[in-house]
């Protein structure tokens, strides 16, 4: 957590703490006063949680923040962040002096966190509610700590930003003639193998076709692109004899594997288990296997009901359908992105640093952030201007209308906001003497030639 | 019997049911299963006692047989033969001549239509070996003996007087005949080449005539103009056994004596073929007979088509005519003609079959033997051209085979094919025993089908002599559809079949019935093949237009419409046979009716053809149906449903139950960029004024969008400051065109606007 500052102040160092995770708590008041981790009580009605996007409540404090959140009634879940501070060594040999920087860490980004570590929860173990249900309070705790206890080191809380608030989506740009083929290589997987229930389809870690719902697959996308994606490197990358493949090397009529499940069908070994997730159904919830599949980029998940017992013969079944075609179908939307790429040109390459937010389809686009790894998500520009982006967000939220804010940040650059209707767009623009009039131009400009097709006031 | 009448209310899913009924037809009392393709309903029959029924209704389609061969309804009928009525055949005009006494009590010709049937008597000269109409009946040759072929002019124009003067005219025969006498301008072409014998004649245009000799070939033109005085024969060419044309000058046969013997060459000439559609000449030479010179006869030309041998199954020695007549055939099919040899297998216990060898004669070029035809069996054979198919009838098996060339075998040598269905025979056949004259209380009865007095001729002609009847063969495709288990190979034949559209169409709705039997992939293969036919049609149209746009006068070729065929398969085709009501279905799943809708459009896509419009609207309403919405959102966002001004207004009125509806809306009115007034109509509908005059803005409408509906939606919203900025920026506006704030009368919303102001601001 220690970042050493590449700032040097008068010749003295600094040192700079990033915000870190204090305590994380989940507890329910009405089970009464009880000393530990979790309290539950066995009260509990089982509700739909419509309203997750309630927004979360925080306790600013000098040192800390905390975050309140009930996803569930009587259910609170609290996350202490601590602020992040600047430690500055006293000359004499005193004990340095420690900042807090109290107004640095935002409401809207770690409330999402906390969010989305609830959602995550209920992806793979469904409602605090249902653990309750099926083994009370004893099953919820080790359910909790047992997910919690992974999940929780892989926030990294320093790099969360305005991405996290968003939630978003990244869709894959594609034409309409390959995303019809995908269309039908899903419809008919879908037909054949009539376990599968839904199907996503992903290219180049980013969305293309979702059988699921939207709020499902919203989470479905954030496990799949920050956790399990990141874990498993591109063997098809390495090269022909590199130790990366060994099962693709005995099989070369595709390049398919699966992800998840038994990475080596012709081992007599492999167990045949998936995991498990849940997503809500007209009826409560629905559990699910996970399949995930996936040849050179393409990546196809397939969901199939819990109650039925996944085999080796349905696997084997599975990757030699699915296997040919998918390695074919990569290799033509590689194709394609290709030519479309070539077709549109450099000019049309995003010049501008932006974050796109349409909170219709959740579809998000930053060219602010690089390539999510499974360690961090490495952001391009400063903190200082996501913190502002932040801000803007946060003052968007407040009214319904459509807006436009500009800002000048100290480093020279103008931050600027645009929201209209249901999107959002911020742009960092790096123009040292540009006037107001100027940088409304530019980002005009930026409207007119990257979102022509759809309708954004200016 | 009584038939007892079960009708079945069914729409697609009938078809599906039909194939189990069918199966139970077979074991249970259920006699005859049909679909009325019309009214789409399944009709299913039950003997009920021993009284016979009604006649069935037509317009049912009889599934419940495998008969997918019959006998077209009303055959020509003539007096059957007999020791004094001979029955000849015209395969050029399609006639059938009986000729009673030899002419003196009557010839009767029944062709096609009523038109080409005459009755007329003509003196008893002998025996008549050949009798044949020049085409439109202008003139009649009739052969009698070996040497001589006589011409009777029935060309109506002319009056009989005037032959009377000129030519040798008979006198009328007694009055009582109910034939009109006729008045015959005989006269006898001699031949050119002594010693020779007709063999026959053909006629190749309505004056133009070819007489095949044992030694040659003789081909003449009667003149029309020089007839009225006297007629004239001119003979235009003669052929010679090795094969030269020698060139005829005019000739003017006043007299049959004054014959001028040209130059001749011996030529051996066993039988011959005639195809009257491409006028081709088809004539068997050498002593075996297996080696064929086609002649192909054009506007009073003649020429020499390259001659090929026929392969012969044995080798006979010493040779003798080993290739008969019968075991030939031309035909055209599918626009190429062909020569069709029947092959027979030396009766060994394991005999390949026989089969029957396609020679494709091209006009230019030589000829090839391009296809094989296994039969599979062996026996008496007769062939016919049905639909551009090959029907090889087998006398023994009382069964019939069909062929289609263009069918490709996958697992055959390149053109070697087997029968595309299971042999079956001609649907069963009733004649009345009273002959042509029906007599209501004599039931018909049963014809004798594949009997030994059939003659058989091209394209698609049956011809029972004994009995007086002449049938078409036609090719009924609602039964192949059962037969033909893989359904791309059945689309592939369907396709190149002339009446094939609502059987298509019916195997589309069945294909799309249960996806047991035909998946996705089957689904997805048949549409493919549907689009392929419809795009290359769009495409020859579109072309077409293009040259006839850019001026007729250019391009050598003057091009033809193209023709539509039945086979092409429009969107509002499957869009109100096929789409529509597979999408009311309750039975299948939603799942499966959007794969299937996705399927079409994909191939529609792929051969580039614009997707109409209710496509769209059947795939929404489909999703909105079953709450798919953000399915419907995605498909939007890839641009799969395309943007149309129709498509936005949907989505605008779905936006109570999916909001996001509302936005793709105004993105699609934005990318059409021809909606900019809709787009303000919409904003200002959700009282978005401020919103609606940016954009008019920014498209630079400003200057002409009417101020009175901005000022009448900011007006709505009760919103005093917003209604002064919207009245500020017109006045602004107005100030700037015309020099003066003020507003053009009936600019503004039927109140002085000042008035509005005020009544607003105060």
């Amino acid at each position: 957590m220690l970042m050493i500052s590449p700032k040097m102040a008068s010749g003295v160092q600094e040192k700079q703490y990033t915000p870190c995770l204090l305590s994380f708590f989940i507890y329910n008041p009405t089970f009464g006063p009880r000393e530990g981790e979790v309290r539950v009580t066995l009260l509990h009605t089982n509700k739909h949680h419509k309203n997750l996007k309630m927004m979360t409540k925080s306790l600013h404090t000098q040192k800390n923040r905390q975050f309140f959140f009930e996803p569930e009634e009587n259910f609170w879940m609290v996350m202490v962040v601590r602020n992040p501070m600047i430690e500055k060594p006293n000359k004499d040999g005193k004990p340095p002096t420690i900042e807090y920087q109290e107004e640095e860490i935002l409401d809207t980004v770690y409330g999402a966190v906390v969010r989305q570590c609830y959602c995550m929860y209920k992806l793979f173990n469904s409602t605090f509610g249902r653990a309750m249900e099926a083994g009370g309070v004893e099953l919820l705790i080790q359910k909790l700590e047992k997910f919690f206890y992974r999940y929780l080191q892989t926030l990294h809380l320093q790099s969360c930003d305005l991405l996290d608030v968003f939630g978003g989506i990244s869709f894959f740009p594609l034409d309409k003639m390959t995303y019809l083929k995908i269309q039908s290589f899903v419809n008919q997987v879908e037909e054949r193998l009539s376990l599968i229930k839904y199907t996503a389809f992903l290219y180049n870690d980013q969305l293309i076709w979702s059988g699921l719902e939207q709020d499902d697959m919203r989470i479905l996308y954030k496990y799949l692109t920050t956790s399990l994606f990141p874990r498993h490197s591109e063997p098809e990358l390495a090269g022909r004899d590199s130790p990366l493949r060994p099962e693709v090397a005995g099989n070369l009529l595709h390049y398919g594997r699966f992800l998840t499940g038994p990475t080596n069908l012709k081992d007599p070994e492999a167990k045949f288990r998936f995991p498990k997730i849940f997503i809500s159904a007209v009826d409560g919830y629905e559990e699910l296997h996970l399949i995930v599949y996936k040849a050179m980029s393409a990546a196809a998940c397939f969901m199939i009901s819990a109650s039925v017992e996944l085999t080796r013969q349905f696997c084997e079944q599975l990757d030699s359908l699915v296997g040919p075609q998918l390695t074919l179908l990569a290799s033509d939307i590689c194709e394609q992105f290709t030519i479309n790429r070539r077709i549109s040109g450099p000019e049309k390459e995003p010049q501008f640093k932006f974050i796109y937010f349409n909170h219709m389809n959740l579809a998000e686009k930053s060219t602010i952030h690089m390539r999510k790894t499974a360690s961090v998500c490495l952001t391009s520009v400063h903190p200082d201007l996501m913190k502002i982006l932040g801000d803007i967000n946060c003052d968007f939220a407040r009214v319904d209308e459509d807006e436009e804010i500009i800002v000048k940040a100290m480093t020279d650059y103008w931050v600027v906001g645009k929201k209209s209707d249901q999107r959002e767009l911020y742009v960092i623009l790096n123009q040292k003497n540009a006037n107001l009039i100027e940088v409304n131009e530019e980002v005009k400009r930026l409207c007119a030639t990257q979102f022509n097709n759809i309708f954004f006031l200016d | 019997m009584v038939w007892k009448r079960v009708h079945m209310k069914v729409r697609q899913s009938a078809i599906r049911t039909f194939s189990s009924v069918c199966c139970y037809t077979s074991f249970t009392t259920v006699e005859t299963v049909s679909y009325c393709e019309g009214e789409g309903r399944l009709v299913v029959r039950f003997p009920v006692s021993g009284q016979t029924s009604g006649a069935e209704p037509a317009r049912c389609v009889r599934m419940a047989n495998e008969h997918y061969l019959e006998l077209k309804e009303n055959p020509v009928q003539f007096e059957h033969a007999s020791s004094v009525n001979n029955v000849f055949f015209d395969e050029a005009n399609k006639q059938v001549f009986a000729v009673r006494s030899g002419g003196a009590t009557g010839v009767v010709v029944k062709g096609p239509d009523d038109k080409s049937s005459v009755a007329f008597r003509m003196d008893d000269k002998g025996e008549v070996k050949c009798i044949k109409f020049s085409i439109g009946n202008k003139i009649l040759a009739v052969q009698r003996t070996s040497k001589s072929v006589d011409f009777i002019n029935f060309i109506p124009d002319y009056p009989h007087m005037e032959f009377t003067q000129e030519c040798k005219v008979r006198q009328p025969l007694g009055q009582t005949s109910p034939f009109p006498p006729v008045p015959s301008v005989t006269l006898c072409v001699a031949l050119q080449t002594k010693n020779a014998n007709v063999l026959g004649f053909c006629w190749t245009s309505w004056n133009e005539i070819v007489f095949i000799t044992d030694q040659g070939v003789e081909f003449y033109q009667v003149d029309r103009w020089r007839a009225r005085r006297f007629c004239r024969v001119k003979l235009l060419f003669r052929c010679g056994a090795a094969g030269n044309v020698l060139k005829c000058g005019f000739q003017v046969f006043p007299d049959k004596r004054s014959l001028k013997l040209q130059k001749s060459q011996n030529i051996n000439v066993n039988w011959y073929q005639y195809c009257p559609e491409t006028a081709v000449l088809l004539l068997s030479t050498t002593v075996q007979g297996n080696v064929l010179q086609p002649l192909a006869f054009r506007n009073g030309t003649i020429s020499k088509m390259s001659k090929f041998e026929i392969e012969l199954p044995v080798i006979p020695k010493p040779a003798k005519l080993s290739l008969s007549e019968r075991d030939v055939a031309i035909a055209t099919i599918y626009g190429q003609l062909y020569v069709m040899y029947l092959k027979h297998h030396s009766r060994t216990p394991n005999s390949p079959g026989a089969e029957v060898v396609l020679y494709h004669l091209p006009r230019e070029g030589p000829c090839k033997k391009s296809h094989v035809l296994k039969l599979n069996t062996t026996g008496k054979f007769a062939l016919n051209i049905v639909d551009n198919l090959v029907v090889v009838h087998h006398q023994s098996s009382q069964t019939s085979l069909i062929f289609d060339i263009k069918l490709k075998e996958p697992d055959c040598a390149v053109n070697t094919h087997q029968p595309v269905l299971p042999a079956r025979s001609i649907h069963p056949y009733r004649v009345s025993l009273s002959g042509p004259v029906v007599v209501p209380s004599q039931p018909p009865v049963p014809c004798q089908l594949y009997s030994s007095s059939w003659s058989v001729f091209q394209p698609d002609i049956i011809i029972s002599a004994s009995e007086g009847y002449l049938w078409y063969l036609q090719v009924k495709l609602a039964p192949m559809v059962h037969l033909l288990e893989d359904k791309g190979k059945l689309m592939d034949f369907l396709l190149r079949r002339r009446d094939c559209k609502l059987v298509i169409l019916s195997v589309c709705s069945q294909i799309l019935g249960g996806h047991e039997e035909a998946g996705l992939p089957v689904v997805a293969t048949v549409f493919d093949k549907l689009n392929q036919v419809y795009k290359d049609y769009l495409e020859a149209d579109q072309s077409y237009t293009a040259a006839m746009e850019s001026g007729p006068s250019r391009g050598s070729t003057a091009q033809k419409r193209p023709v539509r065929t039945q086979a092409v398969i429009d969107q509002s085709d499957m869009y109100t046979h096929v789409l529509s009501a597979f999408t009311e279905r309750r039975d299948v799943s939603h799942k499966f009716i959007i794969a299937v809708l996705m399927e079409y459009i994909r191939s529609l896509n792929q051969n580039q053809i614009t997707v109409q419009h209710y496509l769209y609207e059947l795939v929404i309403k489909t999703l909105v149906q079953h709450n798919l919405f953000y399915m419907l959102h995605q498909f939007l966002q890839y641009h799969v449903l395309s943007d149309s001004k129709p498509l936005a207004c949907l989505l605008l009125s779905l936006e109570s139950t999916y909001p996001p509806a509302h936005q793709l809306s105004l993105d699609m009115l934005k990318r059409l960029s021809t909606a900019n007034d809709e787009i303000v109509e919409v904003l200002l509908s959700k009282q978005q004024v401020l919103g609606a005059l940016r954009f008019i803005r920014s498209v630079g409408g400003h200057d002409n969008v009417s101020a009175r509906k901005f000022l009448d939606a900011a007006r709505q919203t009760g919103d005093q400051m917003l209604f002064y900025t919207v009245f500020r920026s017109f006045q602004q506006r107005n100030q700037r065109l015309r020099g003066n704030p003020a507003f053009n009368p009936g600019e503004h919303w039927g109140r002085p606007v000042g008035e509005g102001l005020a009544e607003v601001l105060s």
